[in-house]
């Protein structure tokens, strides 16, 4: 996974500023700056207020309605987890509850040592092969506890 | 020159297409053999993935699953000429599961390379478009409203009206939208398209602006489909230069080009007025209708939103004309319907049929009954806000007004199978629950109701007072069915209500059995 720069309000707002032709640009803008710095910080909220002509209350609410949009730095990998109806019938619910307690993790939370985050998602459009699970950006289907474990192993030393 | 084809669909990448293919690059180079591999779409036997096809004279023959390990097997018993191999599967177009089908809006998934513009037009392509510029505007949305296509996204609301209704409106600006959050589990017809053949999406959109007066089209894609987004991308780039997007499309007095959009993980964004917002780069809020975004859409103009499989059938529909289209299917239900069968299902897979078939049929001959060899008890039809179908229904065939007189829906073809370990009061749980985190907040029978049904259902499951909560979670579905703005709180019920109603035995487990869980 590629690693997140750290905050730089200038870069930021060349990002902001490459996008304002488009229409309705808020999106495609935090999607970048959470590409550029991992989450997307407290401290692009006026910069995109200020830029596209919004209160800093309503940019707020455009940021936190949306799952994917980060408001804290993640861990260097992540592992969402599918929870849907499909995951479910194959016992993804107990195989994902099981997980996290080896983890000692709740739902979106990143291992102490900053290696992994883990996810709840909700179908990744892979349930002809539930349970499914993406970690970063590979897709896995038939995932089970021991594919699980092998990842969270494998997010400790990269 | 030999062609061999290994998927790059999301499913095939999930079950190791990335490792065959490199196993399959490394056995050319040691063998210094001159073969071309072409990354298809999946065909839709989706258990056989990653499904390797080859190019014969007899045809294609492919080979499933391959894992990387099998690939120096599959060179020594000379698959390069469909030789014997216990993964052999013989000629793909003749297995069972494909002949039974019949593939219109699916034609060229899997067989084509997705990105080609030249593979697209020579399988067919843009003969539609073509078809409706030599016949004008009004007769293409009528073509459509001939067909009897109905909104594949779960509506099932006629296309041909809607594409009407835009047209009507005065000359001016008026956009093209794309709905392709596809979050309803179980389903993936929408991602194998747009892994699969993109280009007809992209045809159907043009025919669509052509139709209505637009110069702009937006695909809203959900976040969750990466490779989606990477194969549209390159399908995008391949039309511009083809001249099939941009400035005089096809030589002709059209201009139209498509962006495409990232959503970021709401499932409510699926429904179109907070889909429209989520592109005006609002929250995902919900729109009260009416207007109807065929007047008052994006930005404020005349917009067709359509989900993906309804406009990739565009073409098909004006390639052949409406009157083939509507020739398949039953009663209202006119045409194909690609069925997503998953879950716990031994042949899971995506198989596109005319309406009409029987859900035993679906889940016993086609599916082949459960992956884990148990018996069926439950299918969710249509999605998470769609019902849990039990058995004794298995007779009811697939179309829209049969499962809605049977208290569910079809919505977007997706069948997920339980067997019978399945708890279907935590199933009920989960509807509710899954209803409270994606809510978008605006109307209180959604935003509150559901919050309540988790606990009802809780209380229900600790046995306490089960009678009595029982009673109060079938009037709070009541209140959240005819109360919500959208079909997020508005079809939520369905799933518990239909648990409620065909699996009653699991809300009342012994107060002591419930108690020791």
């Amino acid at each position: 996974m590629s690693v997140a720069a750290p905050w730089d309000a200038e870069r930021a707002r060349e990002i902001i500023a490459a996008h304002l032709g488009l229409e309705g640009p808020a999106l495609p803008i935090l999607h970048a700056l959470q590409h550029e710095f991992g989450h997307v910080p407290e401290a692009a909220v006026p910069q995109l207020a200020e830029a596209l002509n919004i209160s800093r209350a309503e940019m707020h609410g455009v940021v936190t309605f949306y799952h994917d949009f980060k408001r804290e730095p993640q861990g260097r990998h992540v592992l969402k987890i599918c929870r849907a109806e499909s995951c479910q019938s194959m016992g993804a619910e107990k195989m994902a509850r099981d997980f996290l307690a080896r983890l000692k993790l709740d739902w979106g939370e990143t291992t102490p040592d900053g290696a992994l985050t883990v996810e709840a998602i909700y179908c990744l459009g892979l349930c002809s092969h539930s349970p499914s699970a993406m970690y970063d950006k590979e897709p896995i289907g038939r995932v089970d506890g021991v594919r699980l474990d092998e990842l969270a192993e494998e997010a400790k030393s990269a | 020159m030999t062609k061999i084809y290994i998927p790059r669909d999301m499913a095939a990448l999930a079950m190791g297409a990335k490792r065959v293919l490199a196993a399959v690059q490394k056995e050319i180079a040691a063998r210094g053999l001159d073969v071309e591999i072409v990354r298809n779409g999946s065909r839709g036997m989706l258990w056989l993935e990653p499904l390797v096809e080859v190019e014969t004279p007899a045809g294609r023959v492919g080979y499933g699953p391959v894992k990387p390990s099998d690939v120096a097997s599959l060179f020594e018993a000379g698959f390069l000429a469909g030789g014997a191999h216990p993964l052999s599967i013989g000629k793909v177009e003749a297995h069972p599961y494909f002949a039974r089908q019949r593939r219109v809006t699916f034609q060229r998934c899997g067989v084509i390379d997705p990105v080609s513009f030249a593979e697209y037009t020579a399988h067919g392509g843009y003969k539609g478009l073509d078809r409706a510029f030599s016949i004008g505007p009004e007769a293409t949305v009528a073509e459509i409203a001939a067909s009897g296509l109905r909104g594949r996204g779960g509506a099932g609301f006629p296309t041909g009206i809607k594409w009407k209704t835009v047209a009507d409106c005065p000359a001016g600006k008026k956009y093209v939208v794309v709905n392709a959050d596809e979050g309803d589990s179980g389903t993936f017809a929408d991602r194998m398209i747009m892994e699969g053949d993109p280009l007809s999406l992209i045809e159907g959109m043009t025919i669509c602006a052509f139709a209505i007066g637009a110069d702009k089209g937006y695909i809203y894609l959900r976040a969750e489909y990466p490779i989606a987004a990477e194969i549209i991308e390159e399908a995008l780039i391949a039309a511009r230069a083809a001249g099939a997007l941009g400035k005089n499309v096809r030589g002709y007095n059209l201009s139209f080009d498509i962006e495409l959009r990232m959503g970021a993980g709401a499932y409510v964004c699926g429904e179109e007025t907070s889909l429209l917002e989520s592109l005006e780069g609002k929250r995902g809020i919900v729109r009260a209708k009416p207007p109807l975004p065929a007047h008052v859409g994006l930005f404020g103009k005349p917009t067709v939103v359509n989900n993906v499989l309804s406009m990739a059938t565009a073409p098909m529909i004006l390639a052949d004309g409406g009157a083939a289209y509507h020739a398949l299917g039953m009663e209202r239900s006119r045409g194909t319907i690609p069925l997503q069968i998953a879950g716990n299902v031994k042949y899971a897979g995506l198989c596109e049929v005319p309406f009409g078939l029987k859900l035993g049929e679906i889940v016993n001959d086609i599916g082949g009954g459960t992956l884990s060899g148990r018996p069926v008890r439950a299918v969710q039809v249509g999605g998470p806000l769609g019902a849990y179908v039990p058995v004794s229904l298995f007779d009811t065939p697939f179309d829209y007004e049969a499962y809605t007189k049977v208290d569910s829906l079809i919505g977007h073809g997706g069948l997920v199978v339980f067997d019978d370990t399945v708890d279907m009061s935590w199933m009920a749980r989960f509807g509710m629950e899954f209803c409270a985190i994606e809510s978008c907040g605006k109307c209180t029978p959604c935003r509150i109701g559901s919050t309540r049904g988790v606990e009802t259902i809780d209380k229900i499951r600790a046995g306490e007072n089960v009678a009595a909560n029982i009673e109060l979670l079938k009037d709070l579905c009541q209140t959240m069915k005819l109360g919500s703005l959208c079909a997020l709180g508005g079809f939520a019920p369905y799933p518990v209500e239909s648990a409620l109603r065909h699996f009653p035995e699991d809300f009342h487990k012994p107060a002591l059995e419930a108690a020791a869980e």
